[in-house]
């Protein structure tokens, strides 16, 4: 099982009833697989706070409730987690957090463990498969237990890689009763006063019981060296070091002290081993334990075994030079409608700023046309802000880029303020009908739920028009002629502007491929024209003509739009 | 004594489907088993890499450096960025596919001669264009099943148990392709 579906099967068997989730690597499988159980209602929430309060909601209610985020997505949860920290829960309240060290698929490599050490949330860490199932179900019984929402931490190489687990019956747990109780869960300062008092004893608690969890595991063997670990790190320790002594910390947050104080004074030589930020470390050498950590471990980045092997162990390990071969860095697939618009904007001079998705493929060459992707949303407020600071002829070769999702995310709320502020910008939705590059869900704009239910869709459309912008167009992405046209009159505009580049992810199922380009028989002029927004299924030959591999193209006819010279055709396929 | 198998090539050739009927294999074959794999932006025909370790009891779920058995690459190139994972008696399965990467499409870098021959030199490897097989059975997407059938050859599982898990693993549709396609890397 991927540790992904564990999580999610730790969630069935824990009697939870509602999910909610924002996708986003390395979280996006937990919430798939809950939607398999029919036990539990599932859904894609526009984003991360929603999902959130969506579970915190449920919790008050009285039944077990889980929210699932990629890391940066906590931050747009942090404002009802640090909150509900104080309130606290009535059904059990789990919040999985997935982080990416190695930033595989992320903005940023933040450390969870941070966030909850600052909100007075418990975090779980576990460290396979099996454990993740485990621990999910023990992070509802601590949640009910302590009057606490619980984080279960997870990385991407535990969120992607299979093990073996073992599976329980689903408890039906019986729902809470509800009684109103303003002092718990109305935090205005007169109540949150009262809750933060208890959250401080709360977390006082749960260090010092701690002690005694199972999950807490001090395994002793030669005790010259031992290590403190948690998570994925425990795994490179048992391959490296079999036979030293490791305390397994299950729970991150609160430390339990004593038993770490217990095992320190045991072994001769402390090594911690976290990935990322010296959580631990720091904490454990603020009570003056003598231990070695950071000074030889990096907060970059992934661990393995050899780390250990090369650092402590002084052992040799291979170290054999790569082979220096072209980099492949990733990019948009052949008949990506992205490509297509970037093929315009880019032809017409202009920059955007980007947002969080597979379009962010844009600021790379050979289309280069993003200047700036920070987080979800942020393409249209940074737009903003460019032409407030500097004037509207500033943005006159400027538009915002941002996919459908990601619009519906936190999109939304920048443009209602380029409405209310008076921006002249333009933004350019790229609507490909899915949340695509976390491997296309649905969202409220595709007219299908988590479940797949056919609901009313939101018209992107519509709502554009409903906050009162007047100039907004719908194009076919691959349009470029029409779209070169809209692109031109809508940036030169004194008024706010919406452009809704239409056109479905190629990769979405159901898509049928009539046609495929063709190299016409001596009649490529060599120029070059087609090769530019970097299709991978071209490829230049020897003599400076090209070639289309038939078993890549799906036949979009952007090359063939692009050729001046008739060059290339796009036949049935 | 855990056995270290890597896959790599280019995203959408399809490792994690391949890696999966491994994953599956071993696990019918009774043993502890981690597989790794790359989701979300790495994919989009940027290079992939997924690790399979299996044996009595896996600890990590990565191949490291010098450490691969198996090394299964469905593209050439790839095979190259990834050979010095392989241990000094690692065996290399190479699919003779190029698919140039955007930075030599671009002129930016360019595609280096002769990777198989010069991966002969050093390691044991085994090849085919099993894209051109593929085509053969009518179905250009199962070349990376083709692949790994050859590889098969260098694991110690039955032919029968094989089958049985690329029936458990693909679509349903596909089931046949997928076994004819094994066959012809196997048996080939």
């Amino acid at each position: 099982m991927l540790g992904n579906e564990a999580i999610a099967r730790g969630a069935y068997e824990a009697g939870v009833k509602v999910s909610a989730a924002y996708p986003g690597t390395p979280s996006t499988e937990i919430s798939e697989n809950i939607a398999l159980y029919d036990e539990i209602y599932a859904e894609w929430s526009p984003n991360e706070k929603v999902a959130t309060e969506v579970a915190i909601g449920a919790s008050i209610s009285g039944v077990r409730a889980m929210a699932s985020m990629k890391h940066v997505g906590v931050n747009v949860a942090s404002d009802p987690l640090y909150t509900i920290s104080y309130g606290g829960v009535n059904g059990g309240l789990v919040l999985v957090a997935a982080d990416d060290p190695g930033l595989y698929s992320s903005q940023n490599e933040q450390d969870t463990r941070c966030v909850a050490r600052a909100a007075l949330v418990p975090v779980l860490e576990p460290s396979d498969s099996q454990e993740a199932k485990d621990f999910v179900k023990f992070a509802y019984e601590l949640s009910e237990k302590y009057d606490t929402p619980v984080i279960v931490r997870t990385t991407t190489r535990l969120a992607h890689s299979q093990g073996t687990v073992t599976l329980q019956e689903r408890q039906e747990i019986e729902d809470k009763t509800y009684e109103r109780n303003p002092s718990k869960f109305v935090m205005m300062p007169a109540n949150a006063i009262g809750r933060h008092v208890y959250v401080e004893k709360r977390m006082k608690a749960m260090a010092e019981d701690g002690c005694s969890f199972e999950i807490n595991r001090a395994e002793y063997k030669d005790t010259s060296i031992g290590f403190i670990t948690s998570g994925i790190p425990y795994q490179y320790v048992k391959e490296a070091c079999p036979d030293a002594s490791v305390l397994k910390l299950g729970m991150v947050n609160p430390l339990p002290r004593k038993l770490i104080e217990e095992f320190a004074s045991k072994v001769d030589k402390l090594y911690i081993f976290e990935e990322l930020e010296p959580v631990i470390e720091e904490q454990v050498k603020a009570w003056g334990i003598q231990a070695v950590g950071k000074e030889i471990f990096t907060v970059q980045g992934e661990y393995s075994a050899n780390m250990i092997r090369e650092k402590i162990l002084k052992e040799a390990v291979s170290n054999k030079e790569p082979a220096k071969v072209p980099a492949r860095p990733p990019i948009l697939c052949p008949g990506c409608p992205h490509r297509s618009v970037y093929t315009v904007l880019k032809k017409l001079g202009i920059h955007a700023a980007g947002d969080i998705g597979c379009y962010t493929l844009g600021a790379v060459p050979p289309l280069n046309v993003i200047d700036t992707t920070i987080c979800m949303g942020a393409s249209i407020s940074t737009l903003h802000g460019m032409e407030k600071a500097k004037g509207r002829d500033y943005i006159k070769n400027w538009v915002a880029v941002i996919g459908d999702s990601t619009f519906l995310h936190t999109g939304v709320n920048s443009l209602m303020n380029m409405v209310y502020n008076q921006s002249t910008g333009t933004v350019v939705i790229l609507d490909n009908s899915t949340t695509g590059m976390t491997g296309h869900q649905d969202h409220a704009a595709t007219g299908k739920t988590l479940k797949g239910e056919i609901v009313p869709a939101i018209n992107i459309y519509q709502l554009c028009r409903a906050m009162g912008i007047e100039h907004v167009v719908e194009v076919d992405a691959f349009d470029i002629e029409k779209l070169e046209q809209i692109v031109k009159e809508e940036v030169a505009r004194d008024a706010v502007s919406v452009i809704i580049t239409k056109s479905p992810c190629v990769l979405l199922k159901g898509n049928v491929f009539p046609y495929k380009c063709k190299p016409v028989e001596d009649a490529c002029k060599k120029c070059g024209m087609c090769l530019k927004p970097g299709c991978p299924a071209l490829t230049k030959n020897e003599d400076g003509t090209i070639s289309i591999d038939d078993t890549m193209c799906n036949g979009c006819g952007l090359c063939e739009k692009l050729c001046k010279f008739g060059a290339i055709e796009r036949v049935k396929a | 004594m855990t056995k270290n198998i890597m896959i790599v090539g280019v995203g959408g050739q399809g490792t994690l489907l391949t890696s999966r009927i491994l994953g599956g294999i071993t696990l019918e074959a009774g043993y502890d088993v981690k597989l790794s794999e790359v989701h979300g932006m790495a994919q989009r025909g940027g290079s992939v890499v997924t690790f399979v370790r299996y044996g009595e009891k896996v600890a990590e779920p990565i191949v490291e450096q010098g450490q691969a058995d198996v090394l299964i690459a469905f593209e050439k190139l790839e095979a190259l960025r990834y050979a010095h994972f392989l241990k000094e008696d690692g065996v290399l399965i190479i699919n003779e596919q190029q698919i140039e990467p955007i930075t030599v499409v671009m002129g930016a870098a360019e595609y280096p001669k002769n990777i198989v021959e010069d991966l002969e030199k050093v390691h044991t490897v085994y090849k085919m264009d099993a894209m051109e097989e593929a085509k053969k059975l009518g179905n250009s997407k199962v070349f990376n099943i083709i692949i790994l059938g050859m590889a098969a050859k260098h694991m110690d599982f039955s032919k029968e148990t094989w089958l049985k898990v690329i029936e458990k693993t693909v679509p349903p549709k596909t089931v046949e392709i997928n076994k004819k396609a094994f066959l012809a890397g196997y048996e080939g």
